[in-house]
């Protein structure tokens, strides 16, 4: 109630101007448009090649590391350094010991979503001549499902069916192409130590990430484990998945200490896409702030500019008891209501843009524009257009609450 | 004189210089008394500092040595936001250059030091404006543009607007220079009424010799002097 006055002379203030009125909020829905609408891109950007890494990588992965071979005698006994010559990989297996242990562990950690053990083989795939090279992963394939998502990338076949054809093998598009493989068929692989097995094709996959799609394949735990010529007892990968994917570093040091294997998080293991996304960040978010500082600017110029012509009126309701606060009051207010006419369209604008950007196709593994509304980047974008007016405001606004109105009627 | 009534406003030994372009002395060592109810007249020579003192008395200027007391409250040295309550609470002000907000209606240049005073609800300041407006003869311009009316008509305006609040005081600077003389007689005998019925205090500069005589005391200046008070 206290300051109604104020906002009714703000208001009319505004109205009588709408030109300029418009003009600065204009320069608000600009910045804030393009500011989120940026962010939105980096962010769908990187929500895109995130989950596209998550189709084939889990959040942390817990392994045996190779070690290289070490002195036995540790301590160095006075003028004499124990030394291997050489030294080499030690030739212990990879394999986890007592993995159900492990894996129940892990799962009564609290943010744990999710926990699959796996054996990863170098394999050959063959049909008749042809041969490729690639990685198959024995998996229990309703864990792997629920950790990876594979159904959603099946081409044909029904994943279940690798439960009830113990034989069975799911392989990615390229490789059927490549070794003109249909969906029934059989196909022999070879394992890197040289254990050959003829599998079904009871599924094909299609990532749309050649890389995988060339390579991968998804067999049953224990036909890993044969091909390698192991006892079912025998586990070289658990994957764990917990709540939010991007705390991963915090857990990796924790689930060493407890399983006593190293607990490698994703972004340690995608270093190269970590650092991508990085610089996407700064080089959008800088772009974006460039063009906030820009309308910020015009904010001030048009208060500033406003106040200038407006020393009259301040010199009058100073003189009939305004005090350098309510003058203060009303043109702060002024530039709250620009801000909020700029902020309010530059959301529109922003979810405009975003709109067409995400009805456009790119193909590829990419699809769709990988752009989405984010409301995390909206309330930003809001925040951010509210703080920005409210500084740009505050300094000219300032100035005003200063007027002399001696100094004016004098003029 | 009449000693039985109350001080509303004393001068002391008022001093003002201007520095630009040279240092000029305005007002030379000032002193005066006006009692509550009185309708004082200030009369001089152009340029002798009326001006130059109602902004002193106004408590808008700042700028000066000697002592000012309203209603025995010293005002010399006071923060500018409160003396800037006092102006709202107790003083009205009519400027020689009427100084209306362009933007608003005349009605809402004559509401808006009511409405910073928050005494009244906004219809009945409303109400208050309309009556003040009919007072001065112009409720027929209450809508209009404060811009968009002629020079006599905004003045009346401003002499509404410093009648809004009722104050203590009302400082007028050549109050009626626009007016003809049958609005200057209305004008007139508004202030006597309001010195007389209400016990408000008026002290107003003109050049307009009727103005002066009907007035209840003249005061006289002289390069930045007093010449007379007019007991
Ligand atoms: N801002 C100023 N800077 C410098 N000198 C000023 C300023 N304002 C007024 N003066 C000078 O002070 C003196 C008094 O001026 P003031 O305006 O008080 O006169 P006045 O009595 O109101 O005259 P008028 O009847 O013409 O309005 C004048 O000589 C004038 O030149
Ligand atoms: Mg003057």
């Amino acid at each position: 109630m206290k300051f109604k006055v104020n906002t009714d002379i703000a208001l009319t203030h505004l109205l009588t101007r709408k030109r300029q009125t418009l003009i600065a909020s204009l320069g608000v829905t600009v910045g804030i448009g393009i500011f989120i609408f940026m962010i939105s891109l980096v962010v769908g950007f990187n929500k895109d090649s995130d989950e596209s890494i998550f189709k084939s990588v889990p959040h942390l992965r817990i392994y045996h590391e190779d070690e290289v071979c070490k002195p036995l005698i540790s301590e160095k006994i006075s003028g004499y350094m124990p030394v291997i010559v050489n030294p080499k990989i030690s030739n212990l297996s990879n394999n986890l010991i007592n993995p159900d242990k492990l894996i129940s562990d892990l799962k009564h950690q609290p943010d744990v979503v999710n926990v699959t053990q796996q054996v990863s083989v170098n394999i050959f795939y063959n049909n008749g001549k042809s041969q490729i090279n690639g990685i198959t992963s024995g998996v229990n394939i309703v864990e792997a499902n629920a950790m990876f998502d594979i159904e959603s990338v099946m081409l044909a076949g029904d994943i279940r069916d690798l439960l009830t054809t113990p034989n069975g093998i799911i392989i990615g598009v390229g490789i059927a192409d490549k070794l003109n493989i249909q969906i029934n068929d059989y196909m022999s692989v070879i394992s890197s130590i040289g254990v050959g097995k003829v599998l079904k094709v009871v599924g094909i996959f299609k990532t749309s990430n050649s890389s995988v799609d060339d390579t991968k394949s998804y067999i049953n735990l224990a036909v890993a484990q044969q091909l390698l010529k192991q006892s079912s007892s025998y586990v070289t990968d658990i994957y764990v998945n917990i709540i939010d994917p991007n705390k991963a570093p915090n857990y990796s040091a924790k689930f060493s200490a407890l399983t006593g294997y190293k607990a490698e998080d994703w972004q340690a293991a995608n270093e190269s896409t970590m650092a991508k996304k990085q610089t996407r960040k700064v080089m959008f978010g800088s772009i974006s702030f460039a063009i906030l500082l820009v309308a910020a600017f015009g904010i001030y110029n048009i208060i500033n500019m406003t106040i200038k012509e407006k020393m009259n009126d301040i010199a009058i309701l100073k003189a009939t008891g305004f005090s350098g606060k309510d003058v203060m009051n009303i043109f702060i207010k002024e530039t709250l209501i620009m801000g909020v006419i700029g902020t309010v369209l530059g959301l529109l604008v922003a979810t405009v843009l975003i709109h067409f950007l995400s009805k456009v196709y790119i193909g590829g593994d990419v699809g769709f524009f990988p752009i989405d509304y984010e409301k995390n980047v909206y309330v930003a974008g809001a925040i951010i257009g509210m703080v920005i007016t409210i500084a740009a405001g505050y300094i000219p606004a300032k100035n005003a609450a200063k007027v002399d109105p001696i100094e004016i009627f004098k003029k | 004189m009449e000693t039985d009534k109350k001080i509303i406003l004393r001068a002391e030994n008022l001093i003002k210089y201007y520095y630009e372009p040279v240092k000029f002395q305005a007002l030379k060592s000032i002193s005066f008394k006006v009692y509550e109810g009185e309708f004082l007249s200030v009369v001089g020579k152009s340029g002798c500092g009326k001006t130059t003192m109602m902004y002193i008395l106004s408590t808008m200027d700042t700028d000066y040595e000697g002592e000012l007391f309203i209603s025995d409250e010293k005002v010399t040295g006071k923060k500018s936001d409160y003396l800037a309550d006092i102006r709202n609470k107790h003083i009205g002000f009519v400027f020689q250059f009427h100084y209306l907000l362009p933007e608003f209606s005349c009605l809402k240049n004559v509401m808006i030091p009511a409405l910073k005073l928050n005494k009244y609800s906004y219809e009945e300041t409303e109400q208050r404006a309309y009556e003040k407006l009919d007072l001065l003869g112009i409720k027929d311009q209450a809508l209009k543009q404060a811009s968009k009316i002629s020079g006599g008509q905004q003045q009346r305006v401003a002499i509404a607007r410093a009648l809004i609040n009722d104050p203590k005081i009302i400082m007028c600077d050549e109050p009626t220079g626009n007016l003809d003389s049958k609005n200057t007689d209305i004008v007139v005998d508004i202030f006597s009424q309001l010195a007389k019925d209400y016990g408000q205090t008026i002290i107003a500069v003109t050049h307009d010799k009727d103005f002066a005589v009907r007035s209840s005391r003249t005061m006289e200046m002289k390069d930045g002097e007093i010449l007379s008070h007019g007991w």
